[in-house]
């Protein structure tokens, strides 16, 4: 689900504690003594942090089948009768139903069988294992998700900065139109594309992937196709999404030029380009980077509509099938690949910011 | 010798109130809330607004365009589409604002507590709202939604405010640690002021334009998600809201037939209320941030005079000007 | 006569990464009521962490604070009967000041937290207390952002003295007010002071204020008292080398005029 994006709160330095300048050195003295160029202190502490998220969806995970009607699932594996025994075990250490062993004991059989890469088999999908059925889908959605997401940050951002230089001009009336863009519900916008551009100017195939009846292989048609077929789907997501960053990043440039530093840049006698992109970009770039990283979360939620919208084959459409079709092994192994995914795209955020802001590499930050 | 003492003449009762709600008396918020109010007034009254029963079949108008008997037209069955989308406000306003106060009161203690203390606690607390903003919602609802059968509107709504809360926690701890330091807060302990005074007198005031936008952007955040959910079948269709319609719209067809009296009408509502809401948010950000609004009138204004704000010289006018 | 002891207080900070930091190194001086004393010293030299010890934000990591005799306590009815007794003004009129609330809320909850007086009496009370200061009584509805820098400062003095405290620490009270109306402020706690005997312990960075102002001046550099004397002794006849400093790089009028009429032409 989109909402516009939340702004990343204007966080004010934590406040420094009193001491003697002249017996610790100020930052200009600590800095010609140790060069640590990797901020080790800082990661280690966001490492810390991400391994107890990934421990915490992982028993969120655990306990999710078991919250479910404890009947339904026993009826749902007893309906199915070819599964072999090896699966039918696994499949009820995930889900619960070995109510012969303690709770304790189901948990760490679940990490046991977490740790083999055994997320059970899917029923749905012909009784092949999840983890294979999910890594199928998984590049889909990656690809235009990780596509589409970027660009549209890269093109908001940039477009935010210029909105943000070029304050009082006609170029302010992009603000609205942008964010009256992403206050349209997701799906909605991919609906209409599909009625405008697929049903009525027949410009591009109203879904999937690829063509019906092709299966993936490495040409130079097949990459043609999956371009065709995603355009939609990526442009819709740009679009959508576009409005949230050029609003961050337009109003903490706004926050960032009226700074001292940008007037001594500008006294100085630099050029207008150097000053914007430089100096003001650069600074103004630090919370939208966070706030990047904590909207990842939500950017998920979004594909997830949108591949049901365009019938896309990634994650997010396999999780809903498996909702339908209450195919709870499946379920629970998309939502870990997915949790999994976040966390991941929230650590590579957190390093590429950790580069970025000089003050992560302060002893005593 | 003392300095002249100055004329002060004491506020109004009327001036103190407005200055309470002073961070929604600018044009966006004011238009924002208008929109916004429109959308509850019809909420409140879609039995009597609504022309039909929006399970009323009309057997002989089915796929009809807007006539003047239907002003937007029939669904597949021949349901008034018009009654639909005023009915369905109902569901979107009352999960909207429901889950919201729900996020809200949870985003305030945990934020403003752990924001306030110092320590494993703090640390604790926040680690536990970064938690909760990394694990990714819907998929999470999706599958907790799909374990009901039936769900009633306040178990949607508790549900989306379980989820939505940690934006708004993470926002209220950065700056309730940084209104901790400040001195006035100093004072009142130094006074001796009770902990819950601090945080209950001292504090909040001073973070209601925060709680404000926090709020009115988990609404948004709310309504998009029922609608999304319900759009996807998750929530069940017995219940109304724009949503529903569209799932049903979509099924049926509508889109590849270019039914667009079905389809336009609820997504543009569900915009329509994102667009009030994002107005008042927009509203709370300038008052909060006095730049975001003086910025671009102050170009314009230096635009008019024949300068350019981003020049890094004065320009020096030769001819002498009228104005002072 | 009321008694406010420092007595051998060091404070050491432990910084993340920094080690350690001595912001004090054993402080002692008394303060009697009815004194004024003048605490100078630059940004970074401990003047701040004195205050904040004394108003309870921080504790000493050896030595003793005694007021009246009694160590401060922790916490309970000591505490309160201490915090009752010293009121600080803090030097930020614009922050120290909740900006959402009243004058008369400021000056009122002092009031009620130590039940000076009766309930019913607690408006006429501040109405009184904003006399004192020179303030019309009007300006008690008035919200913070709605005065200047020296009604605010004026307001934080007057809610610091709503307790009737014994001692009372200004910590540079008038370094962010314009110099116009510095003196007026000053005057003021001046006033105040000998009107009700408080104990003053005056925190400035300003050789000339602190003269103008104090009995005693105690001049601190790196968290160590590097001299101590009578408020003429100290700055007249300034013994330790950094005080010598301090008092040279005053600005002083009649050494610029005398200069101008030497050279003869005019200031450039």
């Amino acid at each position: 689900m989109t909402a516009v994006q939340p702004q990343a709160p204007l966080a004010e330095d934590p406040p420094a504690e009193t001491f003697d300048a002249l017996e610790v050195g100020t930052t200009a003295t600590t800095a010609t003594k140790g060069r640590s160029r990797v901020p080790w202190r800082f990661l280690g502490g966001r490492a810390l942090f991400y391994l107890f998220t990934l421990w915490a969806a992982v028993t969120i995970n655990f306990f999710l089948p078991r919250m479910m009607k404890g009947d339904a699932v026993s009826a749902y594996l007893a309906r199915n009768r070819n599964i072999t025994p090896e699966a039918a075990d696994g499949l009820r250490a995930l889900l619960g139903l070995d109510t012969d062993k303690s709770l304790f004991q189901q948990y760490l059989d679940y990490w046991g069988l977490l740790l083999r890469g055994d997320l059970g088999v899917s029923l749905l999908h012909g009784l092949r294992p999840v983890a294979e059925v999910i890594s199928q889908a998984l590049p889909w959605t990656v690809g235009l998700v990780g596509f589409a997401t970027i660009v549209s940050f890269i093109i908001g951002t940039i477009g935010g900065a210029i909105v943000g230089w070029r304050r009082g001009s006609r170029l302010d009336a992009l603000i609205p139109i942008t964010t009256f863009l992403s206050t349209i519900p997701y799906f909605w916008l991919g609906l209409l594309a599909i009625a405008l551009f697929s049903v009525n100017l027949k410009w591009f195939p109203i879904g999937k992937a690829y063509g019906v009846g092709l299966s993936p292989e490495w040409t130079l048609e097949f990459a043609g196709q999956v371009l065709h077929h995603g355009f939609l789907p990526a442009a819709t997501i740009i679009i959508a999404s576009l409005g949230g960053w050029m609003l961050g990043m337009r109003n903490m440039m706004l926050t960032v030029l009226d700074e001292d530093y940008i007037m001594v840049a500008q006294a100085k006698g630099m050029t207008n380009r150097r000053v914007l992109w430089g100096y003001a970009a650069r600074n103004a770039v630090l919370p939208q980077v966070q706030s990047f990283a904590l909207s990842i979360g939500f950017i998920v939620g979004g594909t997830i509509v949108m591949e049901m919208v365009f019938s896309y084959p990634g994650v997010g459409k396999l999780l809903l099938d498996a909702t339908n079709a209450k195919d709870y092994a499946l379920m629970q192994g998309v939502f870990l690949v997915i949790t999994l995914s976040v966390l991941v795209a929230n650590i590579l955020a957190d390093v590429a910011y950790a580069f970025l802001d000089p003050r992560t590499r302060q002893t005593g930050a | 010798m003392t300095a002249p003492l100055t004329i002060v003449t004491p506020p109004t009762a009327r001036s103190r109130f407005g200055s309470a709600f002073a961070m929604f008396r600018n044009r966006k918020s004011i238009t924002g809330l208008a929109i916004l109010g429109f959308f509850v007034l019809v909420a409140i009254f879609a039995d009597v607004l609504a022309p039909f029963s929006p399970t009323q079949l009309d057997p002989g108008a089915r796929f009809e365009p807007p006539s003047a008997t239907h002003w937007l037209g029939t669904t597949h069955i021949g349901e008034d589409v018009l009654s639909q989308v005023i009915f369905g406000t109902r569901g979107v306003i009352v999960v909207g604002f429901l889950a919201a106060i729900i996020a809200t009161l949870i985003a305030i203690v945990v934020g403003v507590i752990s924001g306030y203390l110092t320590g494993w606690r703090s640390e604790g607390l926040s680690a536990l709202t970064n938690v909760f903003l990394v694990i990714p919602g819907l998929p999470l609802i999706i599958i907790v939604a799909s374990m009901f059968e039936d769900p009633p509107l306040w178990v949607i709504a508790a549900v989306l405010g379980l989820i939505g809360w940690a934006w708004g926690a993470r926002v209220l701890r950065a700056q309730t640690m940084s209104l901790r330091n400040r001195d006035f807060i100093q004072a009142a302990r130094a006074n001796g002021e009770p902990l819950r005074r601090i945080i209950a007198v001292e504090m909040l005031p001073n973070l209601m334009a925060l709680i404000a936008a926090s709020f009115v952007g988990t609404v948004t955040a709310a309504i998009l998600g029922l609608t999304t959910l319900s759009y996807i079948g998750v929530i069940p269709v017995t219940t109304y809201n724009w949503g529903t319609i569209l799932n049903w719209a979509s099924a049926q067809g509508a889109f590849r037939q270019n039914q667009w009296w079905w389809y336009l009408p609820p997504g543009l509502c569900i915009a329509a209320i994102g667009v009030a809401l994002s107005l008042i948010n927009f509203g709370i950000d300038e008052y909060v941030n006095p730049r975001l609004r003086s910025a671009g009138e102050r170009a314009r204004a230096m635009k008019k005079k024949g300068l350019n704000i981003n020049d890094a010289v004065t320009a020096v006018r030769t001819t002498p000007t009228k104005e002072s | 006569m009321s008694l406010l002891e420092f007595d051998a207080v060091t404070k050491i900070y432990s910084v993340r990464g920094a080690g350690q930091i001595k912001a004090l190194d054993d402080v002692s001086f008394t303060l009697e009521s009815g004194q004024t004393i003048g605490l100078v010293g630059q940004s970074g030299s401990g003047k701040s962490t004195i205050a904040k010890i004394l108003t309870q934000l921080e504790t000493p990591t050896s030595g003793e604070v005694r007021l009246e005799g009694t160590a401060i306590p922790r916490h309970g009815s000591g505490l309160r009967s201490y915090r009752q007794k010293l009121r600080m003004v803090f030097q930020d009129p614009f922050a120290s000041l909740n900006p959402y609330h009243s004058v008369r809320h400021h000056i009122e909850r002092p009031l009620q937290l130590d039940r000076v007086v009766p309930r019913g009496e607690v408006d006429a009370e501040v109405d009184r207390l904003l006399g004192r200061v020179r303030l019309p009584e009007s300006i008690a509805e008035r919200r913070p952002h709605e005065l200047s820098g020296g009604q605010r400062q004026r307001v934080a003095i007057a809610r610091a003295l709503a307790s009737r405290p014994k001692f009372l620490v200004a910590d540079e009270p008038v370094s962010m007010l314009d110099v116009s109306i510095r003196l007026g402020v000053l005057n003021l706690l001046a006033d105040l002071q000998r009107e009700e005997g408080l104990g003053v312990l005056y925190i400035t960075h300003d050789l000339a204020t602190a003269r103008h102002f104090s009995n005693e001046i105690i001049v601190l550099n790196q968290g160590r008292i590097v001299e101590q004397g009578t408020a003429d002794d100290v700055i007249l006849r300034p013994q330790h080398p950094y005080t010598q400093e301090l008092r040279a790089a005053s600005p002083d009028p009649e050494k610029f005029f005398a200069s101008l009429s030497g050279t003869g032409g005019g200031a450039r």
